[in-house]
């Protein structure tokens, strides 16, 4: 049965709180905190940051509090500027990049913890083994028979480009996907938001020639019909991508094809 | 059933059953089918309300009536039918539990549906 309980050793408890001696403007940062080499449960550490000596963002804030407060503190970063999707987390209860969410963004306390329902590696690195074999098994290049002509790329018209200017954006943060119900309960068979986008980016593409190989592969009652337009996808998404009508348009595609 | 192996290897699984389709569009024709009929047959039996047994049963008897009924009633445990099959899907994880409740819901949806279908049939030819 799907489990509405954490199990016993995945609970959390409070953790240890680190105050900001003489700072006059403080915000409180509680993160999720989960060491496997310990064998003890994950916990909330509670930081205090002076953010007039921080940057705007919560990755600002949780670099100041690895830098100077805590160096076992853990996450992913790289770009810092919403492209590379290494920050996806959850902060005041939604998934979002931490370095595009401004600290004064939250209200109250900022609660940051990992992607939702994933295997926790370390704090806020979850384990995305399955979300990226997922992706790899959609497929995500182009598939021709026509050979490309030999002087030149596969041309492309400005219309046809702009059908996948949407869907190619995704910086596969795995926001979307972890936000989602569905992928939460089934992830082992549902696809999930991310892997249908990218799906359906070579769907539309007018440069592949395997659109009925790769409908064949999704149309399955877990793949791709898992998807209850629930559009928690939609919302989270932090490039403003739409997921769900990506799945939308897949399942008219398939109705479209059997009349 | 799973399948164990490589990352990949468990993301393919079994591979794509190639179904799907007509489950969820059975679904939605079914959800508006049920829109005009649920709202006639609600309204009909609000308009029933006092009436004695003789007068239900010739309600039923109208050829109308009786036939609006029992497309009612079919399309209403066919789509019982696929929601709770969509719900057993999501949330139930056990194998074996999971083809039981699938099959016990499919057993019941057809037996109620027949035991009320005839008892439209009954009143409308038997009075």
């Amino acid at each position: 049965m799907a489990e509405f309980r954490l199990p016993k050793n995945s609970r959390i408890r409070k953790g240890k709180h680190f105050p900001a001696k003489g700072a006059t403007n403080v915000r409180r940062f509680a993160v999720y905190r989960y060491d496997p080499d310990s064998g003890e449960n994950p916990r909330v550490d509670t930081y205090e940051v002076d953010v007039d000596n921080c940057g705007p963002m919560v990755l600002d804030a949780l670099i100041k509090i690895k830098n100077e407060i805590d160096p076992t503190l853990t996450f992913r970063r790289s770009c810092r500027e919403g492209i590379c999707g290494s920050c996806a987390m959850n902060i005041d209860g939604g998934n979002t990049l931490a370095c595009t969410r401004a600290i004064t963004e939250v209200k109250g306390d900022v609660k940051i913890y990992p992607l939702p329902h994933m295997p926790v590696v370390k704090d806020l690195v979850p384990d995305l083994t399955n979300f990226y074999a997922q992706y790899a098994s959609i497929k995500p290049w182009l598939q021709t028979r026509t050979p490309p002509p030999p002087d030149r790329e596969r041309l492309q018209s400005k219309e046809d480009q702009e059908l996948i200017n949407e869907p190619s954006a995704c910086i596969l943060c795995a926001c979307c996907s972890t936000s989602c119900p569905s992928y939460w309960w089934n992830s082992d068979r549902y696809l999930g938001p991310a892997a249908l986008l990218a799906a359906y980016r070579w769907l539309v593409d007018t440069r592949d020639e395997a659109t009925g190989e790769r409908l064949d592969e999704l149309e399955d009652p877990f793949r791709l019909y898992r998807c209850h337009t629930i559009m928690n996808c939609t919302q989270a998404c932090p490039k403003d991508l739409n997921p769900a009508k990506a799945i939308a348009e897949t399942k008219k595609m398939l109705v479209s094809r059997r009349y | 059933m799973k399948k164990s192996g490589s990352p990949l290897a468990q993301a393919r699984g079994l591979g794509s059953a190639k179904a799907g389709l007509e489950h969820w569009k059975a679904q939605r024709l079914t959800a508006i089918a049920m829109i005009p009929l649920m709202l006639w047959f609600v309204s009909s039996l609000i308009s029933l309300t006092g009436a004695g047994h003789a007068d239900v049963v010739a309600w039923f008897a109208a050829p109308f009536n009786a036939i609006g009924s029992v497309l009612l009633l079919g399309t209403m445990f066919y789509h019982a039918n696929l929601g709770l099959q969509v719900v057993v899907e999501d949330y139930v994880h056990h194998e074996g539990a999971k083809i039981t409740l699938l099959v016990a819901i499919r057993f019941l949806a057809l037996v109620l549906g027949a035991a009320t279908i005839f008892a439209v049939l009954k009143m409308a030819f038997a009075g």
